[in-house]
């Protein structure tokens, strides 16, 4: 069995008596992308912070590369990188002297500082800015800076609180490429945001969070199996005769129902997108659209919808 | 539950960032000029008085700290070392809240302990730095001025009082510190560290004194004065340099009485007579610890009041 790098047994922290983390578990495995999603105020940073040892346990116990953060946070945080939400840096000094000072911090030979902020700064495309003031970065750059200091750790495993929060789309891009890269340095990466379907592509797993605890945990076609009941919803949007019939007798499809003009929700039991695109041309049809398979925002969403409906039926 | 590794690890790689960062800003730019200014008033208002003094005076190097138009070296700096102490530590903790660095550094493998001590170490070294060049100063212009070379017990009093003025500024930077832990705001930090000083400095001794003792009793107020005024660091700051510039002073009552036109004499002392250093530091041992305990107390409670926090912003 592969030694997990996380392991959270139910983790419980309160704040003058109320529990905002309620008896979450979870484990992150070496080389995996782990997702903590969910709403802000949810509990996600608070569960960040009682793994690095920034936040004491209430409750519970946690394995951080082998050591209890409570009892040896010198120990867990040599081994880990962390990039908070809204990073700061001193802003009066360039960004190679504050990756200078962490490097003190992180007690790295002094041979070895200058070869690997150069090489981390360039890992993240900074290079060329190393000798600005970090009060001159925007929040796209400030972020890979941060990441360049997990680098320069070498870490082996990445907290990263929020990372794409508040980035345009080009910069979010860039950084979910950073982060793949940090998986393939063998780097674990656990990552906490409120945009679902902007992290839900580089996670391996994903821990669903709602109110301090974990709902949902899995894969997102074990999330989507679980909660659409192993159906893969496909909305079609498309001109032509006869197409709900067509559709209907495509292999795996359950059902085809008409939600509007030249609207079509498909229920089927995988992906069949491709070939109902080919059925509708086959037969001289228009299509104009094919909806992406359920996001985690909507597998989150039906899944309250659920149990919403669970609450009221078990009321009557 | 007993953690693992070392409180201090960190500390030097702390002390010396913010070191530099004090040594390298402006208000230390400020803090030289304050310096240079408060020398040559001091040295030239002192050179005046004293060419009318006797030639015969043997402590004249300490008269050049203790007088002086129109204010005293001693009075400048005990307004002087509170507003830089307070300049130097009102946003210590809270511009890294501020900054949101808090997290990003602590994360790092050090404790707390480590980048709180090494802030107050960096502050309390950079205002030692600034006092040490400044009695430095003093004491070249004086030699210059003066054209006589100071005795051992004239160096050895001087540089008493330069490390009671260094435990001095540890008070206020300590006060400043706790504060910039009690608050979020450098602003509301910065004028709550000025008020208490304004307060403990001007109001604290006269208000108290006169709510507990009857108007009608001005001795009995004195007295109350006396002791609790001794509760604000500025007071036994005074009491403290007053004896140890002075070596014919003898006791604190009597630099007080003295300046009211009383004199108090022990049972066979000779008026006038100086006593040597170590019984003038006895007499105020008291005042040092004091001063000591204060400084201990007050980073204490801001270390306690740190180690809850929460590390988010």
């Amino acid at each position: 069995m592969t030694e997990q790098l996380i392991e959270a047994q139910s983790l419980v922290k309160r704040y003058n008596g109320v529990a905002v983390v309620k008896g979450i578990s979870f484990s992150v495995a070496p080389g995996e992308i782990f997702g903590l999603l969910g709403p802000n105020g949810a509990g996600k940073t608070t569960t960040i912070l009682m793994l690095l040892g920034l936040s004491d346990i209430s409750e519970g116990r946690a394995r951080v590369v082998g050591h209890d953060p409570v009892r040896e946070p010198l120990a867990v945080k040599r081994r880990v990188g962390y990039l908070p939400d809204q990073v700061g840096f001193y802003d009066n000094l360039t960004a190679a002297d504050n990756m200078r000072y962490m490097a003190r911090l992180m007690r790295l030979e002094v041979e070895q500082r200058e070869p690997r902020i150069k090489s981390a700064l360039e890992h993240v495309g900074l290079a060329e800015v190393a000798d600005k003031r970090v009060a001159t970065f925007s929040r796209g750059m400030r972020q890979r800076l941060g990441l360049a200091e997990i680098l320069m750790k070498e870490a082996q495993i990445a907290i990263l609180d929020e990372p794409t929060s508040g980035l345009d789309p080009l910069a979010t891009v860039e950084l979910l490429e950073i982060i793949r890269n940090l998986k393939s340095r063998g780097v674990s990466v656990l990552l906490s945001s409120h945009l679902l379907d902007r992290v839900q592509s580089v996670c391996d797993r994903v821990a669903l969070f709602s109110g301090g605890k974990i709902v949902l945990m899995g894969t997102v076609p074990e999330l989507r199996h679980q909660v659409l009941g192993g159906a893969f919803p496909v909305e079609v949007e498309a001109e032509g005769d006869g197409l709900r019939d067509r559709l209907s007798a495509l292999p795996g499809v359950r059902s085809v129902e008409v939600i509007g003009p030249n609207q079509l929700r498909m229920l089927a039991d995988r992906d069949v997108r491709a070939e109902a695109a080919a059925a509708i041309v086959a037969s001289g049809g228009r299509l104009h659209r094919l909806s992406d398979l359920p996001s985690l925002e909507m597998i989150y969403s039906r899944y309250f919808q659920n149990q919403s409906e669970a609450g009221e039926r078990h009321a009557a | 539950m007993q953690r693992k590794g070392s409180a201090f690890q960190g500390l030097g790689v702390v002390t010396l960032k913010e070191l530099s960062d004090h040594l390298s800003g402006w208000r230390m730019f400020v803090l030289e000029w304050l310096i240079a200014i408060t020398a040559v008033v001091s040295v030239y208002g002192a050179i005046q008085q004293i060419r009318d003094s006797t030639a015969e005076d043997p402590f004249l190097l300490l008269r050049l700290f203790t007088r002086g138009t129109p204010l005293p070296f001693v009075a400048w700096l005990s307004f002087l070392v509170p507003l830089v102490s307070i300049g130097l530590g009102f946003d210590l903790v809270n511009s890294e809240h501020n900054q949101r660095t808090l997290s990003r550094v602590l994360s790092q493998p050090i404790y707390r302990d480590a980048l709180l001590f090494g802030k107050f170490l960096a502050g309390l070294a950079t205002i030692a730095i600034s006092l040490l060049a400044l009695w430095l100063l003093l004491i070249g212009l004086g030699l210059v001025a003066l054209g006589i070379p100071p005795s051992a017990e004239e160096v050895g009093r001087t540089l008493v009082f330069l490390l009671v003025t260094i435990a001095y500024a540890g008070v206020w930077l300590a006060l400043a510190l706790l504060l910039s832990i009690l608050f979020r705001s450098a602003a509301t930090a910065a004028l709550a560290a000025l008020g208490l000083w304004l307060f403990l400095t001007f109001l604290w001794a006269p208000i108290v004194a006169n709510f507990l003792t009857p108007s009608d009793d001005v001795l009995a107020a004195l007295q109350t004065q006396l002791v609790l005024g001794r509760v604000s660091p500025s007071t036994l700051f005074s009491e403290i340099v007053a004896v140890i510039l002075d070596p014919s002073l003898r006791s604190t009552q009597q630099s007080i009485f003295a300046q009211m036109g009383f004199m108090l004499l022990e049972r066979g002392a000779v008026p006038g007579a100086p006593i040597p250093l170590l019984q003038s530091v006895q007499v105020v041992w008291g005042q040092i610890v004091g001063l000591v305990a204060a400084t201990i107390l007050l980073f204490v409670t801001g270390y306690v009041v740190f180690q809850r926090q929460e590390v988010r912003a």
